[in-house]
């Protein structure tokens, strides 16, 4: 299971790397693990905003579909509707081409509340 | 605390090569090997092996027993000569379905039953419940016996390669002996697919899957869970016992009155309902729809409407992976059940135009 130290991490199973004034947000290979192959994405709508741990975007498998909660309060700034078409790359690259969505913090020091990748490893092996 | 859940011969074989499992009808099962979509894919191009050791056998036997199974069961045992078998239907006494199972003839006076392993132990019980005084004698093997679906167009092929025998046809059922070992196999299966079903000891389970295996391995052939067996079963529209199944609907109404025999003397519990459903017609039926291609993938539960009021539930769900298309199956009141009725199904408070189609939903034989 790949957790890269790069990346913040919440308990729901979504990553988070800052670049700039924006947050670009995906799923963990823990959770593409889980989920299984996956066959559907729906993704929230720029310029949404969304308070911390709001349901904004769902992955479903075959077998389950899963909710993406914001991992910050914000703005959606981007989506990757890439995935929309191609819904396989969430499990092939989950940190890499299969990020969901783009967000502008309300509040960058919000980021702070958010597991780095030793926690997020140990919450795994809890 | 719930019971401990079971675990097939097969379990640490299964584990090795890589199994992902979950509970099912109180058993540990695999529900996915390399991943449900690659799993459905080599069933409908090459061949799947599956464990199905979960499901219940029993030997029914005596020479009361054909009188006998048809006195509870739906269709016409009659019909039956030793190595055939047939699909059919345990009821209660209001017509719905507590099981539906397939009964071999093995031999004259001899029939093996093969049940879902949810119901498996209510089943026993009714069946022991009406059992007459002499002439009948049911054996539970399930504790130690075993069982694996081979399915898929190279199936025959590969069955033909690892036991020197040709695989049984279509409904038909034969015993085999390989390396010291015997077996039943069967040309039955849950996928849609040429193939076949075999029943053995338990002990015997892990050497036969391994010769599958070996002799399927030019093929592609891939050990499956019970991921894909859902999807490919809901492609032929086939129903999954405690979804689309259920103690409160009749076989007439799970659209499967083939399976019903109404010119049959003897009268198997729920027989009246099932005759007045057959009459007058059934007051909801089983029926196939489709969402169109981009929808969210229709899951059990969902509402069904139309004109914007709910008319029902689905009771199976999927995105079929052969398709790309969204496939439910729901209770529908009849009238809503003629094929291009244009329906709604609810898909997190957005609805989403659905329309009744023919089962199966896919035809692998065309």
């Amino acid at each position: 299971m790949t957790i890269p130290d790069t990346l913040k991490y919440t308990d729901t199973h979504e990553w988070l790397r800052p670049e700039g004034d924006r947050c670009v947000v995906g799923i963990t290979d823990h959770a593409q693990s889980q989920l299984g192959d996956v066959v559907f994405v729906e993704l929230p709508t720029v310029g949404r905003l969304v308070e911390k741990g709001e349901a904004c975007a769902v992955v479903e498998s075959v077998k389950a579909a899963g909710d993406i909660y914001a991992p910050v309060a914000g703005e959606i700034v981007a989506v990757n509707e890439a995935l929309v078409g191609d819904p396989g790359r969430i499990n092939a690259d989950p940190y890499g081409e299969a990020w969901l969505f783009e967000i502008r913090p309300t509040d960058s020091s919000s980021l702070n509340s958010l597991k780095d990748s030793v926690a997020y490893t140990a919450l795994l092996s809890s | 605390m719930p019971e401990a859940l079971r675990r097939t011969p097969l379990f640490n074989a299964q584990a090795t090569l890589g199994a992902r499992f979950v509970p099912f009808g109180g058993w540990e099962m695999p529900v996915q090997f390399s991943g449900i979509l690659e799993e459905h894919r080599v069933v409908r191009s090459a061949a799947g092996i599956f464990d199905i050791s979960h499901m219940g056998q029993l030997r029914v036997c005596g020479t009361g027993a054909a009188d006998w199974l048809d006195s509870l069961l739906t269709n016409a045992i009659k019909k039956l000569r030793p190595g055939l078998s047939q699909y059919t239907f345990l009821l209660n006494d209001q017509g719905g379905v507590i099981d539906d199972l397939i009964v071999y003839q093995t031999d004259s006076d001899e029939f093996l039953l093969v049940i879902n392993a949810a119901v498996a132990a209510r089943d026993i019980e009714w069946l022991r419940s009406h059992m007459p005084t002499t002439g009948v004698v049911i054996e539970d093997l399930s504790p130690t016996s075993a069982a694996l679906a081979l399915q898929g167009p190279a199936a025959p092929a590969i069955f033909a390669a690892a036991f020197d025998a040709t695989c049984p046809g279509r409904r038909t059922i034969q015993r085999f002996v390989w390396e010291g070992l015997y077996f039943s196999a069967a040309g039955t299966g849950y996928t849609g697919e040429a193939g076949c079903e075999l029943f053995c000891a338990g002990k015997d389970v892990e050497k036969l899957f391994a010769r599958l295996l070996a002799a399927g391995a030019s093929h592609g052939i891939k050990p499956c869970g019970l991921g894909a067996r859902d999807t490919l079963r809901l492609e032929m529209a086939y129903p999954l016992n405690g979804r689309d199944l259920l103690p409160t609907r009749s076989p007439v109404e799970a659209d499967l009155a083939l399976f019903v025999s109404a010119t049959k003397d003897a009268v198997y519990p729920g027989r009246m309902v099932v005759e007045s459903h057959l009459k007058k017609g059934p007051p909801s039926l089983l029926t196939a729809l489709i969402l169109e291609a981009g929808a969210p993938p229709p899951r059990a539960g969902y509402s069904v409407l139309a004109e914007g009021e709910k008319i029902s539930d689905l009771t199976s769900g999927a995105l079929s992976p052969t398709l790309g298309l969204g496939l439910c199956l729901s209770y529908l009141p009849p009238h809503f059940s003629n094929l291009g009725t244009q329906l709604e199904i609810e898909i997190r408070g957005r609805r989403f135009p659905a329309k009744t189609v023919a089962k199966p939903f896919y035809n692998p034989q065309k």
